[in-house]
Protein backbone atom coordinates (compact mmCIF):
# COMPACT_ATOMS: atom_id res chain seq x y z
CA UNK A 1 0.00 0.00 0.00
CA UNK A 2 1.30 3.40 -0.95
CA UNK A 3 1.66 5.64 2.66
CA UNK A 4 0.42 9.09 2.05
CA UNK A 5 1.30 10.47 5.34
CA UNK A 6 -2.17 10.43 6.22
CA UNK A 7 -3.68 9.44 9.29
CA UNK A 8 -7.23 9.39 11.17
CA UNK A 9 -7.87 11.16 14.01
CA UNK A 10 -10.49 10.55 16.95
CA UNK A 11 -13.17 13.47 15.81
CA UNK A 12 -12.03 15.89 18.52
CA UNK A 13 -15.79 18.43 17.60
CA UNK A 14 -17.60 18.67 20.92
CA UNK A 15 -21.53 17.99 19.82
CA UNK A 16 -23.88 18.86 21.98
CA UNK A 17 -26.77 17.49 20.48
CA UNK A 18 -24.87 13.83 21.33
CA UNK A 19 -23.47 14.55 24.52
CA UNK A 20 -25.31 13.85 28.14
CA UNK A 21 -25.27 16.61 30.78
CA UNK A 22 -25.96 14.17 33.56
CA UNK A 23 -22.67 14.53 35.43
CA UNK A 24 -23.30 18.26 35.24
CA UNK A 25 -26.34 17.82 37.24
CA UNK A 26 -24.96 15.01 39.39
CA UNK A 27 -22.14 17.62 40.57
CA UNK A 28 -24.65 20.61 40.68
CA UNK A 29 -26.82 18.51 43.10
CA UNK A 30 -23.93 17.29 45.29
CA UNK A 31 -22.00 20.81 44.62
CA UNK A 32 -24.15 23.79 43.12
CA UNK A 33 -20.96 26.33 43.25
CA UNK A 34 -20.03 24.80 40.55
CA UNK A 35 -22.29 27.05 38.58
CA UNK A 36 -20.44 30.17 40.07
CA UNK A 37 -17.58 29.54 37.72
CA UNK A 38 -16.78 32.35 35.34
CA UNK A 39 -13.28 30.39 33.41
CA UNK A 40 -10.93 32.90 35.04
CA UNK A 41 -8.72 30.07 35.20
CA UNK A 42 -6.73 31.50 38.56
CA UNK A 43 -7.84 28.08 40.14
CA UNK A 44 -5.56 26.27 37.01
CA UNK A 45 -3.08 29.17 37.38
CA UNK A 46 -1.61 28.54 40.94
CA UNK A 47 -2.42 24.33 40.92
CA UNK A 48 0.12 22.18 42.92
CA UNK A 49 -0.02 19.47 40.17
CA UNK A 50 -0.81 21.34 36.67
CA UNK A 51 3.23 21.66 36.36
CA UNK A 52 3.23 18.03 35.85
CA UNK A 53 0.17 17.34 33.71
CA UNK A 54 -3.02 18.73 31.86
CA UNK A 55 -4.86 19.18 35.21
CA UNK A 56 -6.90 22.79 35.18
CA UNK A 57 -10.32 23.17 37.10
CA UNK A 58 -11.43 25.37 34.72
CA UNK A 59 -11.24 23.36 31.85
CA UNK A 60 -12.57 20.21 33.82
CA UNK A 61 -15.78 22.24 34.85
CA UNK A 62 -15.83 23.51 30.86
CA UNK A 63 -15.95 19.48 30.26
CA UNK A 64 -18.80 18.88 32.39
CA UNK A 65 -20.44 21.45 31.25
CA UNK A 66 -20.18 20.46 27.64
CA UNK A 67 -20.89 16.66 28.06
CA UNK A 68 -17.48 15.86 27.33
CA UNK A 69 -16.69 12.91 30.00
CA UNK A 70 -14.04 10.66 28.91
CA UNK A 71 -11.78 14.18 28.85
CA UNK A 72 -12.24 14.29 32.34
CA UNK A 73 -11.92 10.38 33.44
CA UNK A 74 -8.51 10.14 33.88
CA UNK A 75 -7.45 14.02 34.77
CA UNK A 76 -9.77 14.72 37.77
CA UNK A 77 -7.80 12.14 39.53
CA UNK A 78 -4.13 14.15 39.72
CA UNK A 79 -5.62 16.71 41.87
CA UNK A 80 -4.13 16.36 44.99
CA UNK A 81 -6.42 17.87 46.83
CA UNK A 82 -4.47 20.52 48.35
CA UNK A 83 -6.79 23.36 48.30
CA UNK A 84 -4.79 25.98 46.82
CA UNK A 85 -7.53 26.53 44.14
CA UNK A 86 -10.10 27.20 46.82
CA UNK A 87 -8.51 29.70 48.47
CA UNK A 88 -7.85 31.02 45.29
CA UNK A 89 -10.97 31.33 43.21
CA UNK A 90 -12.84 34.64 43.09
CA UNK A 91 -16.11 33.59 42.63
CA UNK A 92 -15.73 31.61 46.01
CA UNK A 93 -16.11 28.22 44.18
CA UNK A 94 -15.77 25.01 46.34
CA UNK A 95 -13.43 24.03 44.34
CA UNK A 96 -12.14 20.58 46.07
CA UNK A 97 -15.88 19.64 46.54
CA UNK A 98 -16.33 19.90 42.77
CA UNK A 99 -13.81 17.78 42.02
CA UNK A 100 -14.82 15.44 44.69
CA UNK A 101 -18.10 15.22 42.72
CA UNK A 102 -16.14 15.36 39.59
CA UNK A 103 -14.35 11.68 40.46
CA UNK A 104 -17.98 10.34 42.55
CA UNK A 105 -19.51 11.65 38.78
CA UNK A 106 -16.25 9.25 36.81
CA UNK A 107 -16.48 6.20 39.50
CA UNK A 108 -20.81 6.35 39.43
CA UNK A 109 -20.94 6.73 35.49
CA UNK A 110 -23.44 3.79 35.02
CA UNK A 111 -25.53 4.79 37.60
CA UNK A 112 -25.93 8.67 36.95
CA UNK B 1 -36.65 84.66 24.51
CA UNK B 2 -33.68 82.20 23.89
CA UNK B 3 -35.32 79.31 21.28
CA UNK B 4 -33.63 75.93 20.74
CA UNK B 5 -34.63 72.71 18.07
CA UNK B 6 -34.13 69.40 19.00
CA UNK B 7 -33.55 66.96 16.06
CA UNK B 8 -34.58 63.38 17.31
CA UNK B 9 -37.37 63.02 20.10
CA UNK B 10 -35.91 60.17 21.37
CA UNK B 11 -35.31 59.52 25.38
CA UNK B 12 -31.97 62.12 24.69
CA UNK B 13 -34.56 64.80 22.81
CA UNK B 14 -37.62 64.37 25.20
CA UNK B 15 -35.18 64.43 28.91
CA UNK B 16 -33.21 67.38 27.31
CA UNK B 17 -36.46 69.06 26.25
CA UNK B 18 -37.86 68.60 29.32
CA UNK B 19 -34.76 70.28 31.05
CA UNK B 20 -34.48 73.03 28.96
CA UNK B 21 -38.04 74.34 28.73
CA UNK B 22 -38.22 74.13 32.36
CA UNK B 23 -35.22 76.25 32.40
CA UNK B 24 -36.90 78.52 30.94
CA UNK B 25 -35.66 78.59 26.81
CA UNK B 26 -38.61 77.96 24.15
CA UNK B 27 -37.78 74.73 22.96
CA UNK B 28 -39.06 72.84 19.23
CA UNK B 29 -38.81 69.45 18.98
CA UNK B 30 -38.30 67.65 15.86
CA UNK B 31 -39.25 64.04 14.94
CA UNK B 32 -39.39 62.08 11.86
CA UNK B 33 -41.68 59.09 13.68
CA UNK B 34 -45.31 60.27 14.21
CA UNK B 35 -44.29 59.35 18.07
CA UNK B 36 -41.85 60.62 20.14
CA UNK B 37 -39.24 57.80 22.04
CA UNK B 38 -37.67 56.28 19.74
CA UNK B 39 -36.42 52.97 20.10
CA UNK B 40 -37.97 52.71 23.72
CA UNK B 41 -40.98 52.54 21.99
CA UNK B 42 -39.38 48.64 20.68
CA UNK B 43 -38.02 47.69 24.02
CA UNK B 44 -40.46 45.41 26.26
CA UNK B 45 -38.67 45.44 29.80
CA UNK B 46 -35.30 47.15 30.69
CA UNK B 47 -32.12 45.77 31.82
CA UNK B 48 -30.77 44.98 34.51
CA UNK B 49 -34.42 45.80 36.64
CA UNK B 50 -36.77 44.34 34.25
CA UNK B 51 -38.84 47.43 34.42
CA UNK B 52 -41.93 47.60 31.51
CA UNK B 53 -40.12 50.10 28.99
CA UNK B 54 -43.36 51.90 28.97
CA UNK B 55 -43.31 52.98 32.39
CA UNK B 56 -39.78 55.36 31.50
CA UNK B 57 -41.36 56.00 28.28
CA UNK B 58 -44.72 57.08 29.95
CA UNK B 59 -42.63 59.27 32.16
CA UNK B 60 -40.97 60.91 29.76
CA UNK B 61 -43.44 61.57 27.21
CA UNK B 62 -45.51 62.68 30.30
CA UNK B 63 -42.08 65.10 31.57
CA UNK B 64 -41.82 66.42 27.75
CA UNK B 65 -45.90 67.59 27.56
CA UNK B 66 -45.57 70.92 29.23
CA UNK B 67 -44.36 74.30 27.06
CA UNK B 68 -42.76 72.17 24.38
CA UNK B 69 -43.56 72.35 21.04
CA UNK B 70 -43.54 68.74 19.81
CA UNK B 71 -43.34 68.53 15.67
CA UNK B 72 -43.65 64.62 14.51
CA UNK B 73 -43.88 63.96 11.14
CA UNK B 74 -41.41 66.07 10.78
CA UNK B 75 -38.36 66.17 8.83
CA UNK B 76 -35.54 68.58 8.43
CA UNK B 77 -34.86 69.70 4.61
CA UNK B 78 -32.28 71.84 5.22
CA UNK B 79 -30.36 74.09 7.61
CA UNK B 80 -28.70 77.63 7.50
CA UNK B 81 -26.48 79.33 9.96
CA UNK B 82 -27.19 82.92 10.40
CA UNK B 83 -25.64 85.35 12.71
CA UNK B 84 -28.64 85.47 14.82
CA UNK B 85 -28.04 81.13 14.93
CA UNK B 86 -30.10 78.74 13.20
CA UNK B 87 -33.10 78.85 10.29
CA UNK B 88 -34.62 75.37 9.90
CA UNK B 89 -36.18 74.40 6.44
CA UNK B 90 -38.90 71.94 7.66
CA UNK B 91 -41.19 69.39 4.98
CA UNK B 92 -44.26 71.03 4.18
CA UNK B 93 -42.84 74.11 3.68
CA UNK B 94 -42.16 75.12 7.34
CA UNK B 95 -39.77 77.09 8.58
CA UNK B 96 -38.48 78.04 12.25
CA UNK B 97 -35.46 79.61 13.94
CA UNK B 98 -33.28 78.34 16.72
CA UNK B 99 -30.54 80.18 18.25
CA UNK B 100 -28.84 76.65 19.66
CA UNK B 101 -29.22 73.25 17.56
CA UNK B 102 -29.54 69.66 19.49
CA UNK B 103 -28.63 66.70 17.81
CA UNK B 104 -30.66 64.33 19.38
CA UNK B 105 -31.20 61.74 16.34
CA UNK B 106 -29.58 58.54 18.30
CA UNK B 107 -28.43 55.14 16.49
CA UNK B 108 -29.49 53.07 13.73
CA UNK B 109 -30.20 49.36 13.97
CA UNK B 110 -27.68 47.21 12.68
CA UNK B 111 -29.48 45.37 9.82
CA UNK B 112 -28.53 41.47 10.51
CA UNK B 113 -29.90 40.63 7.09
CA UNK B 114 -26.28 42.03 6.15
CA UNK B 115 -24.62 39.34 7.88
CA UNK B 116 -25.94 36.73 5.47
CA UNK B 117 -24.05 34.08 6.81
CA UNK B 118 -25.80 33.99 9.98
CA UNK B 119 -29.18 33.48 7.72
CA UNK B 120 -31.58 35.91 9.13
CA UNK B 121 -34.65 36.96 6.75
CA UNK B 122 -33.25 33.08 5.11
CA UNK B 123 -33.64 30.90 7.76
CA UNK B 124 -37.18 30.78 9.66
CA UNK B 125 -36.33 30.30 13.10
CA UNK B 126 -32.84 33.61 13.14
CA UNK B 127 -34.88 35.91 14.84
CA UNK B 128 -32.83 39.23 16.61
CA UNK B 129 -32.82 40.33 19.86
CA UNK B 130 -35.45 43.32 18.82
CA UNK B 131 -37.87 41.01 17.60
CA UNK B 132 -37.42 39.15 20.48
CA UNK B 133 -38.51 41.94 22.97
CA UNK B 134 -41.43 42.30 20.31
CA UNK B 135 -42.51 38.61 20.95
CA UNK B 136 -42.41 39.02 25.05
CA UNK B 137 -44.28 42.08 24.59
CA UNK B 138 -46.94 39.92 22.97
CA UNK B 139 -46.45 37.02 25.37
CA UNK B 140 -45.96 34.98 22.54
CA UNK B 141 -42.37 32.74 22.24
CA UNK B 142 -42.73 30.14 19.51
CA UNK B 143 -40.51 28.84 16.45
CA UNK B 144 -41.76 29.20 12.82
CA UNK B 145 -43.68 26.12 13.03
CA UNK B 146 -45.53 27.74 15.91
CA UNK B 147 -43.81 24.90 18.31
CA UNK B 148 -42.34 26.54 21.87
CA UNK B 149 -38.79 26.83 21.65
CA UNK B 150 -36.37 23.91 23.84
CA UNK B 151 -33.07 24.63 22.76
CA UNK B 152 -32.39 28.41 22.16
CA UNK B 153 -28.70 29.84 21.59
CA UNK B 154 -27.86 33.58 21.34
CA UNK B 155 -25.22 35.16 19.38
CA UNK B 156 -23.55 38.20 20.49
CA UNK B 157 -21.43 40.87 18.75
CA UNK B 158 -24.08 40.35 15.58
CA UNK B 159 -22.91 43.60 13.67
CA UNK B 160 -20.68 45.19 16.14
CA UNK B 161 -16.84 43.97 16.48
CA UNK B 162 -17.14 43.50 13.17
CA UNK B 163 -14.81 46.02 10.76
CA UNK B 164 -16.39 44.06 7.20
CA UNK B 165 -19.90 44.60 8.74
CA UNK B 166 -18.57 48.67 9.20
CA UNK B 167 -18.53 48.81 12.93
CA UNK B 168 -15.32 48.45 14.35
CA UNK B 169 -16.85 49.72 18.02
CA UNK B 170 -18.43 47.58 21.12
CA UNK B 171 -22.42 48.52 21.08
CA UNK B 172 -22.04 48.19 24.69
CA UNK B 173 -25.82 47.19 25.73
CA UNK B 174 -26.12 43.73 23.82
CA UNK B 175 -24.39 41.59 26.24
CA UNK B 176 -26.72 42.94 29.10
CA UNK B 177 -29.69 42.26 27.00
CA UNK B 178 -28.65 38.92 26.12
CA UNK B 179 -28.11 38.11 29.65
CA UNK B 180 -31.67 39.45 30.26
CA UNK B 181 -33.35 38.35 27.63
CA UNK B 182 -32.07 34.64 28.42
CA UNK B 183 -33.27 34.54 31.99
CA UNK B 184 -36.89 36.01 30.44
CA UNK B 185 -36.92 33.01 28.24
CA UNK B 186 -35.84 30.77 30.77
CA UNK B 187 -38.32 31.93 33.09
CA UNK B 188 -41.30 31.62 30.49
CA UNK B 189 -40.05 27.92 28.70
CA UNK B 190 -38.69 26.63 32.18
CA UNK B 191 -37.75 23.18 30.70
CA UNK B 192 -35.49 25.17 27.64
CA UNK B 193 -31.79 24.98 27.14
CA UNK B 194 -30.08 27.85 26.47
CA UNK B 195 -26.63 28.47 25.53
CA UNK B 196 -24.72 32.15 25.01
CA UNK B 197 -21.55 32.52 22.39
CA UNK B 198 -19.62 35.15 23.09
CA UNK B 199 -16.39 36.69 22.37
CA UNK B 200 -16.09 38.85 25.68
CA UNK B 201 -19.00 39.61 27.94
CA UNK B 202 -19.06 43.26 29.09
CA UNK B 203 -21.29 43.57 31.88
CA UNK B 204 -19.85 46.81 32.45
CA UNK B 205 -22.49 48.37 34.09
CA UNK B 206 -24.21 48.48 37.74
CA UNK B 207 -25.78 44.98 38.10
CA UNK B 208 -24.69 43.52 35.37
CA UNK B 209 -22.46 41.03 36.66
CA UNK B 210 -24.74 39.96 39.38
CA UNK B 211 -27.37 38.93 36.42
CA UNK B 212 -24.80 37.22 34.31
CA UNK B 213 -24.16 35.21 37.59
CA UNK B 214 -27.97 34.43 38.30
CA UNK B 215 -28.15 33.86 34.77
CA UNK B 216 -25.63 31.06 35.04
CA UNK B 217 -26.96 30.03 39.41
CA UNK B 218 -29.86 30.33 39.17
CA UNK B 219 -31.36 29.48 35.56
CA UNK B 220 -28.12 27.14 34.23
CA UNK B 221 -27.49 29.17 30.94
CA UNK B 222 -24.48 28.02 29.35
CA UNK B 223 -21.89 30.43 28.33
CA UNK B 224 -19.55 29.61 25.48
CA UNK B 225 -16.81 31.72 24.27
CA UNK B 226 -16.62 31.23 20.32
CA UNK B 227 -17.95 33.18 17.41
CA UNK B 228 -20.18 31.88 14.76
CA UNK B 229 -18.84 31.94 11.23
CA UNK B 230 -22.28 30.51 9.82
CA UNK B 231 -25.45 28.89 10.31
CA UNK B 232 -27.09 26.10 8.48
CA UNK B 233 -31.23 25.13 8.31
CA UNK B 234 -32.37 21.74 8.58
CA UNK B 235 -34.94 20.10 7.35
CA UNK B 236 -36.84 20.15 10.05
CA UNK B 237 -36.21 24.38 10.41
CA UNK B 238 -33.79 23.94 12.96
CA UNK B 239 -30.84 25.80 12.47
CA UNK B 240 -27.39 24.41 13.10
CA UNK B 241 -24.18 26.05 14.48
CA UNK B 242 -20.49 25.52 14.25
CA UNK B 243 -18.50 27.59 16.23
CA UNK B 244 -15.07 27.22 18.40
CA UNK B 245 -15.37 26.33 21.90
CA UNK B 246 -12.28 28.82 22.29
CA UNK B 247 -11.87 28.00 26.20
CA UNK B 248 -11.69 24.51 25.66
CA UNK B 249 -9.78 25.37 21.68
CA UNK B 250 -12.41 22.47 20.27
CA UNK B 251 -15.31 22.60 17.76
CA UNK B 252 -18.54 22.50 18.47
CA UNK B 253 -21.75 21.93 17.05
CA UNK B 254 -25.37 21.91 17.66
CA UNK B 255 -28.86 22.02 16.42
CA UNK B 256 -30.99 25.00 17.84
CA UNK B 257 -34.79 25.69 17.99
CA UNK B 258 -34.45 29.24 17.07
CA UNK B 259 -31.56 31.20 17.06
CA UNK B 260 -31.14 34.90 18.22
CA UNK B 261 -28.73 37.20 17.15
CA UNK B 262 -28.13 40.44 19.21
CA UNK B 263 -27.80 43.19 16.86
CA UNK B 264 -25.75 46.21 17.95
CA UNK B 265 -25.87 50.15 17.36
CA UNK B 266 -24.40 51.70 14.72
CA UNK B 267 -24.30 55.32 13.43
CA UNK B 268 -27.16 57.06 11.58
CA UNK B 269 -26.97 57.21 8.25
CA UNK B 270 -29.95 59.16 7.69
CA UNK B 271 -28.99 62.50 9.41
CA UNK B 272 -25.81 63.18 6.88
CA UNK B 273 -27.40 65.96 4.76
CA UNK B 274 -28.13 67.92 7.93
CA UNK B 275 -24.49 67.20 9.47
CA UNK B 276 -23.22 68.52 6.13
CA UNK B 277 -25.35 71.78 6.61
CA UNK B 278 -24.28 72.47 9.94
CA UNK B 279 -20.55 71.06 8.84
CA UNK B 280 -20.51 69.01 12.23
CA UNK B 281 -18.04 66.29 12.15
CA UNK B 282 -18.10 62.47 12.39
CA UNK B 283 -15.40 60.52 14.01
CA UNK B 284 -14.03 57.46 12.23
CA UNK B 285 -16.01 54.93 13.60
CA UNK B 286 -19.22 57.41 12.34
CA UNK B 287 -20.68 58.40 15.37
CA UNK B 288 -20.69 62.38 16.01
CA UNK B 289 -17.39 63.94 17.38
CA UNK B 290 -17.25 65.38 20.70
CA UNK B 291 -15.81 68.72 20.63
CA UNK B 292 -13.75 67.31 23.98
CA UNK B 293 -14.72 63.89 25.16
CA UNK B 294 -13.46 64.62 28.79
CA UNK B 295 -14.66 67.97 29.35
CA UNK B 296 -17.64 69.12 27.25
CA UNK B 297 -18.96 65.63 25.44
CA UNK B 298 -21.88 67.57 24.11
CA UNK B 299 -20.16 70.33 22.14
CA UNK B 300 -19.98 69.47 18.20
CA UNK B 301 -16.89 71.28 16.42
CA UNK B 302 -19.74 73.64 15.61
CA UNK B 303 -20.24 76.70 18.23
CA UNK B 304 -24.14 76.65 18.95
CA UNK B 305 -24.89 73.13 17.40
CA UNK B 306 -24.94 70.26 20.17
CA UNK B 307 -25.24 66.68 20.61
CA UNK B 308 -26.94 63.97 23.29
CA UNK B 309 -27.27 60.68 23.07
CA UNK B 310 -26.59 57.99 21.47
CA UNK B 311 -25.91 60.14 18.32
CA UNK B 312 -21.91 60.62 19.66
CA UNK B 313 -21.67 56.92 20.73
CA UNK B 314 -23.42 53.59 22.54
CA UNK B 315 -25.22 54.65 26.10
CA UNK B 316 -27.69 52.61 28.05
CA UNK B 317 -30.74 54.57 28.64
CA UNK B 318 -29.60 55.47 32.23
CA UNK B 319 -26.34 57.33 30.23
CA UNK B 320 -28.49 58.86 27.81
CA UNK B 321 -31.02 60.87 31.09
CA UNK B 322 -27.69 61.89 32.49
CA UNK B 323 -26.30 63.34 29.03
CA UNK B 324 -29.41 65.05 28.29
CA UNK B 325 -29.10 66.34 31.31
CA UNK B 326 -25.83 67.88 31.49
CA UNK B 327 -25.86 69.22 27.52
CA UNK B 328 -29.09 71.40 29.19
CA UNK B 329 -26.23 73.08 30.97
CA UNK B 330 -23.84 73.52 28.35
CA UNK B 331 -26.71 74.79 26.31
CA UNK B 332 -27.53 77.58 28.69
CA UNK B 333 -24.29 78.50 29.20
CA UNK B 334 -23.74 78.89 25.81
CA UNK B 335 -26.72 80.72 25.09
CA UNK B 336 -26.23 82.94 28.30
CA UNK B 337 -22.77 83.67 27.25
CA UNK B 338 -24.06 84.45 24.11
CA UNK B 339 -25.73 87.42 25.57
CA UNK B 340 -22.48 88.44 27.35
CA UNK B 341 -20.52 88.43 24.65
CA UNK B 342 -23.05 90.53 22.62
CA UNK B 343 -22.98 93.14 25.25
CA UNK B 344 -19.49 93.27 25.12
CA UNK B 345 -19.06 93.21 21.46
CA UNK B 346 -16.99 90.46 21.49
CA UNK B 347 -17.56 88.65 18.28
CA UNK B 348 -16.45 85.16 19.25
CA UNK B 349 -18.79 83.33 21.09
CA UNK B 350 -17.47 81.61 24.58
CA UNK B 351 -16.80 78.16 23.93
C1 LIG C 1 -31.53 45.67 21.42
C2 LIG C 1 -31.39 46.84 22.36
C3 LIG C 1 -31.97 46.79 23.62
C4 LIG C 1 -31.82 47.84 24.53
N1 LIG C 1 -32.32 47.71 25.79
C5 LIG C 1 -32.04 48.66 26.71
C6 LIG C 1 -32.41 48.47 28.08
O1 LIG C 1 -33.04 47.47 28.43
N2 LIG C 1 -32.03 49.41 29.00
C7 LIG C 1 -31.30 50.52 28.65
O2 LIG C 1 -30.92 51.30 29.50
N3 LIG C 1 -30.98 50.73 27.34
C8 LIG C 1 -31.32 49.83 26.38
N4 LIG C 1 -30.93 50.04 25.08
C9 LIG C 1 -30.32 51.33 24.72
C10 LIG C 1 -31.41 52.39 24.45
O3 LIG C 1 -32.23 51.94 23.40
C11 LIG C 1 -30.75 53.72 24.12
O4 LIG C 1 -29.99 54.13 25.24
C12 LIG C 1 -31.75 54.83 23.81
O5 LIG C 1 -32.67 54.41 22.83
C13 LIG C 1 -31.00 56.05 23.32
O6 LIG C 1 -31.89 57.09 23.07
P1 LIG C 1 -31.61 58.20 21.95
O7 LIG C 1 -32.62 59.24 22.14
O8 LIG C 1 -30.17 58.58 21.98
O9 LIG C 1 -31.80 57.46 20.54
P2 LIG C 1 -33.07 56.78 19.81
O10 LIG C 1 -33.81 55.92 20.74
O11 LIG C 1 -32.49 56.17 18.58
O12 LIG C 1 -33.99 58.02 19.41
C14 LIG C 1 -33.67 58.87 18.33
C15 LIG C 1 -34.91 59.59 17.85
O13 LIG C 1 -34.55 60.51 16.84
C16 LIG C 1 -35.44 60.38 15.74
N5 LIG C 1 -34.69 60.80 14.54
C17 LIG C 1 -33.61 60.20 14.00
N6 LIG C 1 -33.19 60.88 12.90
C18 LIG C 1 -34.04 61.92 12.75
C19 LIG C 1 -34.12 62.99 11.82
N7 LIG C 1 -33.26 63.11 10.81
N8 LIG C 1 -35.12 63.90 11.97
C20 LIG C 1 -36.02 63.78 12.98
N9 LIG C 1 -35.98 62.79 13.90
C21 LIG C 1 -35.00 61.88 13.79
C22 LIG C 1 -35.83 58.92 15.74
O14 LIG C 1 -37.03 58.71 15.04
C23 LIG C 1 -35.94 58.64 17.24
O15 LIG C 1 -37.22 58.94 17.72
C24 LIG C 1 -31.10 49.00 24.15
C25 LIG C 1 -30.56 49.09 22.86
C26 LIG C 1 -30.67 48.02 21.97
C27 LIG C 1 -30.03 48.12 20.63
S1 LIG D 1 -6.87 21.07 45.03
FE1 LIG D 1 -6.37 19.96 43.15
S2 LIG D 1 -6.96 21.34 41.48
FE2 LIG D 1 -6.86 22.57 43.37
S3 LIG D 1 -4.80 23.44 43.36
FE3 LIG D 1 -4.73 21.53 44.55
S4 LIG D 1 -4.16 19.97 43.07
FE4 LIG D 1 -4.80 21.73 41.89
S1 LIG E 1 -10.87 30.15 39.84
FE1 LIG E 1 -13.02 29.69 40.27
S2 LIG E 1 -14.18 30.89 38.77
FE2 LIG E 1 -12.05 30.85 38.08
S3 LIG E 1 -11.98 29.09 36.65
FE3 LIG E 1 -11.37 28.33 38.67
S4 LIG E 1 -13.26 27.59 39.60
FE4 LIG E 1 -13.84 28.87 37.88
S1 LIG F 1 -21.86 44.65 24.31
FE1 LIG F 1 -21.23 42.53 24.11
S2 LIG F 1 -22.45 41.72 22.38
FE2 LIG F 1 -22.50 43.97 22.26
S3 LIG F 1 -20.84 44.51 20.89
FE3 LIG F 1 -20.04 44.67 22.98
S4 LIG F 1 -19.13 42.67 23.41
FE4 LIG F 1 -20.45 42.43 21.59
Amino acid sequence: MIEFGYSLQANRQIDMDLNNLRMLKYIRNNEPSIDWCMSCGTCASGCTAAANCDLSLRRMILMVRRGEEAEIHDLVFRCRFCGKCLNACPRGVNTRNVIYWMQQAVININAL
Amino acid sequence: MKSIAIIGGGVAGLEAATNLSRMGFSVTVIEEKDQPGGKLNQWHALFPNRRPAAEVLASLKNHAKLGINMMLNTRVENIEKNDDGFALALNHNRMITAHAVLLATGFELFDASKKEEYGYGIYDNVITSVDLEQAFEKGIIKTAEGKIPKKIGFIHCVGSRDEKAGNPHCSKVCCITGVKQAIELKERIPDSEIFMFYMDLRMFGRHFEELYKEAQVKHHIQFIRGRLSEAFENQDNTVMIKIEDTLLAKPLKMNLDLLVLLVGMQPSRGIDKILHDLEVEKDADGFLKQADSQLTPSKTNVPGVFAVGTVTGPKTIGETISDARAVTLEIANYLHNKVASKILKNESYFI
